[in-house]
């Protein structure tokens, strides 16, 4: 059964429930309530989420972004998620119904499982299995098949194009996306996150202890991240210019909003990776308040909220690279760097060179 | 026999043909180029035109010489002034009038100024193709600067029907050189940073380096001309051969590059930016006095023959070719339009190339599709 | 490479080779073909009036050969003179510097037939293939002879003076 850590409010429930329900309804009903209340969150977080790209990429380009709808735009993405809601669900005459039907589904589902495994503070984790790295790899390959279904069902030759180049993309980087954790799973000894997390609580983060390492681990790690989420400047897959929309050419209204979503909360998930790993999830820069733990999330918030913010600036600076350059960047280059690396980082950690306090 | 089955080579490949149709992100205007594919490798491009065919040179036929003035700057709308300009020297120098020294220097300003707005416009766009979503409001923030000053002399921002035959419409505006001043300073410390933005980028580079190039003998053959022709090292700078209005007394240098892929033609127009206001600066402070236009009779014939002018615009050599026969109305007038010249060789730069290379090269070539199909 | 500071150093008309002028261009080409017929009034190019038959081989002498060297085609026109057909081609030496101008005529104007110029210079492709969509002069081995700017069902060849169209052309 899953361990559910207890928190105050979670007690609360708990007792209320089995006063009148057997155990296994109880555990069910929990999972249910954990379950809305995760989506209910992040559907809204990453609503949120669109409006600051859209502010960022605003202040970047020397203009104001949306202002109109409430006080600094803020319920412009709510007023875009009732129009998408709203619209025909249109479709091509000739694509395969049941694929291009169910294509939707995956990247969302996808992401949404991954979300599970997050400890956003120390009680405060939904799933926490002792696989945890490797069940969120597994888990996030799973949104590729929505993308190449939905391309090739959508009988649309740009749509197909877009759909075969983003496949190949995101299947080469999910090696370097992997190689770079392992990298710092060398020095925490474990794969579980609350394990790793534990590790830096002692030691200092861990992008500290495996120093130089852990860096190149660090910028190949974001590298091939923005390239999982399809993001610039690897978005040649979607590329405005070039194909009109790639593979969601043919989807609107909800159907839409599900991969427009799924590619905003990927991004989250990168980020939130990129933190637990690295930068130490919970806990807040030479433990200070450690012991407070409603400011524990707010640390874990912000730092993703910091590399999320760089993701964005990668998007609005940088052109876009080909599809072959793309390529010869992970099998050619990072690759390469990837094995060298771990072996770097294995060698200093059986001979102690790591910094620790 | 019933028994004797044909059975189709398993590995038999049909080619893929795509439109890249005339609504489009990406092509600058409605041009419609019917590619044919093999994976993501270009085997053949063809340009099908005649979505924006408005019949200029049969209307030339039935219009005055004043009234063609009008027709020509919806031609390349984004070199409208010198556009407009072709046309005006053409029947002056038929007519055998002399303008003033005044109307010259003028003309070669807003000339200039117009050159370099299309630059920033045609740089602007050129990163949002590649992806660099930002320099597109960076180049048309500076356009806007330039629209402004022409809105305040010439009366509109876009299609300045500024230039008559015999002269300019209306005089200056008195806050014409000031301001004008004041744009050169802001602009000079705006181009090194857009050096810096996409120039220096290396991803930039590694996407125009070695694409879509075009050899000298193959530019001379296809008729190129302007920064395409300058990229690939022909010499062909209008300004500099057949000299018109103010360009014989000012210095500037012709630009020219060798390789003729596309960073070269990049680099060709980033450098004419310079040049351009090298010339605004030689010319802004020195405006001779005089009379803004030299009266003209109110129907205009010129006199039998034919008589061809060529400027350079931002995308090459306009040339107006008019053929009169001693009435009221031109009896046939050619616009040979640069952009013309320029898209018969995409065909021949784009074979073997990827998709996304051919979106680099379109976005070179600098094509204002009003202007192919007149 | 960047040659702009080098072709800009100095002047190179020194050394450019001199441009022939009109009279000696008339000199070396008159002996060429029989019928060939000059003229330099109301124009300022040199004017060369050629028939359809020596046109192909004129037009690839003036390329190859070694004084005219014309190699870069900057205007093709069609022309309607009332009675006959033609095109206007204006020639260009980038090495030399000079221009002249080839005129042809043809006086059959239901199926008039010019040869084609394209393999001596590629930018005639395109040119052509306009003036057979609006003048209606087709020229004989071209690789691409289809219709450019008009759609396909058109009938009527636009810019020929004897068009007519009630529906489109506004004539005061």
């Amino acid at each position: 059964m899953m361990n559910i850590p207890l928190l105050l409010p979670t007690e609360w429930v708990h007792k209320w429930l089995s006063g009148f329900m057997p155990e296994t309804a109880v555990s069910i009903t929990e999972m249910v309530l954990i379950a809305v209340a995760y989506l209910a969150f992040f559907a809204v977080a990453g609503l949120y989420l669109v409006l600051l790209e859209r502010k960022i990429a605003a202040w970047i380009q020397l203009r104001l972004g949306p202002n109109r709808v409430g006080f600094w735009g803020i319920f412009q993405t709510i007023a875009d998620a009732l129009k998408l809601v709203s619209k025909e669900l249109t479709g091509t005459v000739k694509a395969d119904k049941f694929l291009y039907n169910l294509a939707p589904y995956f990247p969302i589902v996808a992401a949404l499982i991954a979300l599970s495994v997050f400890p956003f503070s120390k009680s405060l984790q939904a799933y926490n299995i002792n696989i945890g790295i490797f069940f969120l790899t597994a888990v996030s390959s799973i949104g590729v098949i929505g993308i190449l279904i939905g391309g090739y069902g959508s009988n649309n030759k740009y749509a197909l194009i877009g759909a075969m180049r983003s496949g190949v993309q995101v299947i080469s980087y999910e090696l370097s996306v992997g190689l770079s954790l392992l990298t710092m799973v060398l020095l925490t000894g474990s794969l579980q996150l609350s394990e790793i997390i534990e590790t830096q609580r002692t030691g200092g983060w861990l992008i500290v202890q495996g120093h130089i390492p852990a860096i190149i681990a660090f910028m190949i790690y974001m590298i091939a991240g923005t390239a999982e989420t399809n993001r610039a400047p690897f978005d040649l897959v979607e590329a405005e210019s070039e194909l009109g929309a790639g593979y969601h050419t043919e989807y609107s209204g909800m159907k839409f909003a599900y991969f427009f979503l799924a590619e905003f909360i990927n991004m989250f998930i990168i980020a939130a990776i990129a933190t637990t790993v690295f930068f130490g999830g919970w806990l807040s820069p030479f433990g200070i308040t450690d012991g407070i733990f409603w400011l524990q999330p707010f640390w874990f918030i912000l730092k993703v909220f910091l590399i999320i913010l760089l993701m964005m600036f990668f998007r609005w600076t940088y052109p876009r690279l080909r599809i072959d350059q793309v390529l010869t960047l992970e099998w050619k280059y990072l690759l390469p760097l990837n094995l060298m690396n771990i072996v770097l980082m294995a060698i200093m950690v059986w001979l102690g060179f790591t910094i620790s306090w | 026999m019933a028994q004797e089955t044909i059975v189709k080579d398993p590995f038999k490949t049909e080619e893929y043909m795509i439109n890249m149709g005339p609504q489009h992100p990406a092509t600058h205007g409605v041009l419609r180029l019917l590619l044919t594919i093999d994976g993501e490798i270009i085997k053949k491009v063809e340009p099908d035109l005649g979505f924006i065919h408005r019949s200029i040179e049969k209307m030339c036929e039935r219009d005055s010489y004043q009234q063609i003035v009008h027709l020509t700057d919806r031609m390349d709308y984004l070199s409208s002034h010198i556009n407009n300009e072709a046309v005006c020297l053409a029947v002056e120098n038929a007519l055998e009038i002399e303008v003033p020294d005044r109307v010259k220097v003028i003309r070669t300003i807003i000339d200039e100024l117009t050159r370099i707005a299309s630059h920033t416009l045609w740089w602007g766009v050129m990163g949002m193709d590649l992806g660099a979503l930002t320099t597109y409001f960076y180049g048309f923030r500076d356009r806007e600067l330039i629209n402004d000053i022409f809105e305040e002399t010439c009366g509109a921002r876009l299609t300045m029907n500024y230039n008559i035959p015999g002269g300019l419409m209306f005089d200056i505006h008195p806050n014409f050189v000031q301001r004008t001043k004041d744009f050169v300073k802001h602009f000079k410390t705006k181009l090194p940073e857009y050096d810096q933005l996409l120039t220096g980028n290396i991803i930039f580079q590694k996407r125009m380096k070695g694409v879509g190039v075009l050899t000298k003998e193959d530019a001379i053959s296809f008729g190129v001309s302007g920064p395409v022709a300058r990229g690939s090292g022909v010499a062909s700078d209008i300004r500099k051969i057949h000299p018109y209005s103010a360009f014989d007394r000012v210095e500037f240098n012709e630009i020219l590059f060798t390789e003729g892929d596309s960073f070269a033609r990049y680099n060709v127009r980033i450098k004419e930016m310079w040049e351009s206001l090298s010339i605004i600066e030689q010319l802004i402070d020195n405006i001779p006095e005089g009379d803004y236009k030299v009266p003209t009779k109110a129907v205009i014939k010129l006199p039998k023959g034919e008589f061809y002018q060529r400027v350079e615009t931002a995308r090459g050599e306009l040339g107006v070719y008019i053929y009169s026969d001693g009435k009221k109305n031109p009896y046939r007038v050619k616009f040979r339009s640069p952009g013309f010249s320029n898209l018969s060789a995409l065909n021949h730069m784009a074979v073997g190339s990827k998709i996304g290379d051919l979106v680099a090269m379109m976005a070179t070539l600098d094509l204002v599709v009003p202007d192919i199909d007149r | 490479m960047d040659l702009t500071r080098v072709y800009n150093f100095f002047d190179y008309s020194f050394l450019k080779k001199k441009n022939m002028t009109n009279n000696e261009l008339q000199n070396l080409i008159e002996p060429w073909f029989s019928g060939l017929e000059f003229t330099e009034e109301e124009t300022q190019f040199l004017t060369l009036t050629v028939s359809k038959e020596n046109l192909y081989e004129l037009m690839q002498k003036l390329r190859n050969e070694y004084e005219t060297q014309f190699d870069y085609l900057f205007c093709e026109t069609g022309m309607d003179w009332g009675a006959t057909l033609g095109v206007i081609y204006h020639l260009r030496s980038t090495k030399y510097g000079h221009e002249m101008v080839v005129k042809v005529h043809t006086s059959d104007r239901e199926n008039a037939n010019i040869d084609t110029v394209c393999d001596i210079w590629r930018t005639a492709e395109l040119h052509e293939r306009e003036i057979h969509d609006l003048f209606g002069i087709k020229f004989n081995n071209h690789p691409n002879m289809k219709v450019l700017i008009l759609p396909e069902n058109w009938e009527g060849y636009p810019l020929r003076k004897d068009y007519v169209d009630e529906v489109n052309m506004i004539i005061r």
